[in-house]
């Protein structure tokens, strides 16, 4: 038996020992674990999963051992992935410390800081934040303000945040602060973690037209930060944040790829064509509306192009040392465009059963729907807008001038 | 299902892409469409094309071909496509060798095969019978009379009809479809040649009482219609190979004319207007480029959903020649629209190369058909 064929049995059977029987049900809307310091668990299992998963480090699988992670290889991580999927186990750990801080902090931390933060993001024990964003930068993000100023052992930062998802419910916050000169733009950055437990920091919920939403503003007002929480260089910050951009617009991308896995394999129709096929007319298994039934077909057809593209881009990288391939700078840009459509067809295809706000009959379903195609319209802006996108691809890939 | 190219596509590439080069860039198209020549190929390079084995690659190594199989071929016709080297290549390597492959008796085989893989034998697949593809036969018929088989009715758009040493007939038979093998000089056979848009040749063929003798049925009479759909299927994957070229290389000479191009003092090029534009059709190439590997692919991998990942790449691919040559066009200017520039010559072989067994709306008609909708 090859190495890896002993690897597959031994992760099955582990999975199987070791996964609670909730856990293994498909996830429910407040199913999802995000860990910190104050985190809630709606089932025991959850704990029970997290806890087990954290120590054998299969919540970063292939982060290296001795920060906490599980140390496997491209392969091996396949197989358990493989393994997790056959089984139907629930993902044991939402969390922006996994996917986005931690692979940027594996390349710039200090050893210290490596040791510090990486095994409390891998067990889900401290719970972070990204605050990036502020109202006057957006997507001109280098031209941020919020300031931080050395104090002998600390940094006093002052400033805002904004866009920064979960504030209210986390225990930390990844931020880039100035602490250089405001042009050069880029220059004068610095990556810091800041402790939210303090008096200096707060935070405000921000609504959007979707309803309620995890966004917040986070206000630091004289916040004490340790100098031992300065990421890479002084003024060096931008490094950082654009390796941690790229984690981030790659995580956004396989978002717009909810329901497309189940379009690529099975032939049983669908979600999108499921779903229609409620709302308008049928003839023999067959949507009559020639209109719409082309629209969803290009949309599912999308679906599965997408799929494979990033299916491809990780063969390339398994079998290339070049680095990653130009087809991942489309990534971020394609996921947001096609969710945005996915869910303006499904409205299309319910008509104003999509549109209810509360009362009269709309199910849950429906109303989540309504709520979740308002959420879309964010998609294409949030972690780089997809005009910020086209614009990376014209010049670093494509060359143009400037 | 493998989305990288193994180690004997890669080589064919790489091989194939030198001699398009060296030997068939774009200049060579054009003086074939130039001259007097109506086959619309050089039979020179044909025959170097078959010195190279790009003749034989699907056919099984006892009737002297390589059998490198569809990623092979595809690759092949990917690099051509970049070119827009004109060849028998498609009628006879994907569609004669796989007919005659998967239906040939032992006889036929010995027969064709061999003389098609060493370049000297061109075939053309007498199928359509509209201006819009129809993968139901009905208008040709075929009538038993004696040991013999009477065909009549017409066949349309038979891309190298013109000029294909052997044509093969599908025709509806009494209890079903069946295939017939004939020669081009055969009597009750009128060929009407014509060229195409994209300066390749095509034909109208009428038959009127073709006599066919027993043994030249290809395959089981009135049991054809099962290979006929995954002949249409390999053919689908093959020109989209070769639309994936095309297209690629359309989009790198407009590309590079935007970085040359100047107007208001500056690059065109620079223009976000342009960029964006350019930025989507890049997009939409890297989602071809993994629809159709996997097209390539999977007939190999023996999947059990090769007609729904077929029209996946077709329609892609299709849409998106559609939209590159179009901007191309447009963003090359007043000289786009010029016979001196090539990008007119790419819009064309985009429209021609599209309608070739099923445009865009046709598979995306037969993707939700076969996902259940």
């Amino acid at each position: 038996m090859t190495d890896l064929a002993l690897f597959r049995e031994e992760t099955r059977d582990w999975l199987e020992i070791n996964c609670p029987p909730e856990m293994k049900k498909p996830m429910t809307p407040h199913g999802m674990t995000w860990g910190g310091r104050n985190c809630k668990f709606s089932h025991p299992d959850q704990e029970l999963w997290l806890k087990r998963l954290g120590e054998k480090g299969w919540t970063a699988p292939t982060w290296p051992k001795e920060y906490g992670g599980g140390g496997l290889s491209y392969d091996e991580n396949k197989v358990l992935a493989e393994e997790m999927s056959n089984l139907g186990t629930r993902m044991p750990l939402a969390s922006f410390g996994l996917w986005m801080l931690g692979p940027a902090l594996l390349e710039y931390a200090s050893e210290e800081q490596k040791m510090e933060h990486i095994p409390k993001i891998i067990k889900g024990e401290v719970r972070w934040c990204q605050g990036y964003s502020e109202p006057g930068s957006g997507s001109d993000l280098a031209s941020l303000k919020t300031k931080a100023v050395e104090d002998g052992e600390n940094y006093i930062v002052n400033g805002q945040k904004v866009w920064t998802s979960y504030a209210n419910e986390c225990d930390m916050i990844f931020t880039l602060v100035r602490t250089g000169a405001q042009e050069p733009k880029h220059e004068g950055i610095s990556f810091l973690l800041i402790d939210m437990d303090q008096s200096g920091v707060e935070t405000k919920p921000i609504k959007l037209i979707s309803g309620a939403s995890p966004f917040c503003e986070t206000f630091f007002t004289d916040a004490v930060v340790p100098k031992k929480n300065l990421v890479h260089k002084l003024n060096k910050g931008w490094d950082v944040a654009k390796n941690l951009l790229q984690h981030e617009r790659k995580m956004l991308a396989s978002m717009g790829l909810g329901g497309s896995k189940a379009a690529s394999k099975g032939k049983t129709g669908s979600g999108l064509a499921t779903l229609s096929k409620k709302y308008v007319e049928v003839k023999e298994d067959k949507i009559v509306d020639e209109g719409l039934r082309q629209k969803i077909a290009k949309c599912d057809m999308n679906s599965h192009a997408f799929s494979l593209t990033l299916k491809r881009v990780s063969e390339e990288a398994k079998n290339s040392n070049n680095g990653p391939s130009a087809a991942t700078s489309i990534f971020k840009l394609y996921g947001s465009e096609h969710n945005k459509q996915k869910y303006e067809i499904m409205l299309e295809a319910m008509g104003s059963q999509a549109l209810g706000w509360e009362g009269g009959e709309f199910g849950p379903e429906e109303l989540a729907i309504t709520r979740e195609w308002l959420r879309t319209k964010a998609n294409s802006i949030e972690g780089g807008t997809s005009e910020v996108q086209l614009n990376v691809i014209s010049k670093r890939v494509l060359d143009l001038p400037q | 299902m493998s989305l990288v190219l193994n180690e004997t596509a890669a080589f064919l590439q790489d091989q194939t892409q030198r001699f398009a080069r060296e030997k068939t860039p774009t200049s060579h198209f054009r003086s074939v469409r130039d001259s007097e020549n109506p086959e619309c190929f050089d039979r020179e390079i044909w025959k170097q094309m078959a010195e190279q084995g790009l003749s034989g690659i699907l056919i099984p190594e006892e009737y002297g071909g390589s059998n490198f199989g569809l990623s092979g071929i595809g690759v092949v016709l990917q690099e051509l496509g970049r070119t827009l080297t004109p060849s028998p290549l498609f009628a006879t390597a994907v569609l004669g060798a796989s007919l005659i492959s998967k239906l040939g008796s032992e006889e036929q085989k010995k027969k064709y095969l061999p003389e098609i893989a060493n370049g000297n034998l061109t075939c053309a697949f007498a199928f359509e019978e509209g201006p819009r593809h129809n993968p139901i036969v009905s208008e040709v018929t075929a009538e038993k009379k004696g040991d013999k088989f009477l065909i009549n009715g017409k066949k349309c758009f038979v891309v190298d009809g013109g000029f294909a040493d052997l044509i093969i007939i599908a025709a509806k038979s009494p209890k079903g479809t069946s295939l017939f093998i004939t020669n081009k000089n055969s009597k009750g056979m009128e060929i009407k040649e014509a060229k195409m848009v994209d300066s390749r040749n095509s034909a109208n063929i009428i038959f009127t009482d073709l006599e066919v003798n027993s043994e030249n049925v290809l395959g089981e009479i009135d049991n054809a219609q099962d290979t006929i759909e995954e002949v249409l299927d390999i053919a689908r994957a093959a020109i989209s190979a070769e639309m994936l070229g095309g297209a690629l290389e359309a989009f790198e000479i407009t590309i590079n004319y935007l970085k040359e191009r100047e107007q208001f003092g500056v690059k065109i090029g620079s223009f976000q207007a342009l960029q964006h534009r350019a930025a989507n059709m890049f997009t939409e190439l890297e989602l071809c480029k993994s629809c159709i590997l996997e097209s390539l692919s999977c007939f190999e991998e023996k999947s059990n959903d090769v007609p729904r990942i077929v029209s996946l790449a077709k329609a892609k691919i299709g849409e998106t020649f559609h939209l590159i040559s179009n901007e191309g066009v447009q963003m090359h200017g007043g000289v786009g629209v010029t016979d001196e520039y090539d990008i007119g010559l790419y819009l064309k072989r985009a429209r021609v190369a599209e309608q070739i067994f099923g445009n865009s709306e046709f598979h995306r008609n037969r993707y939700a058909e076969l996902t259940g909708y």
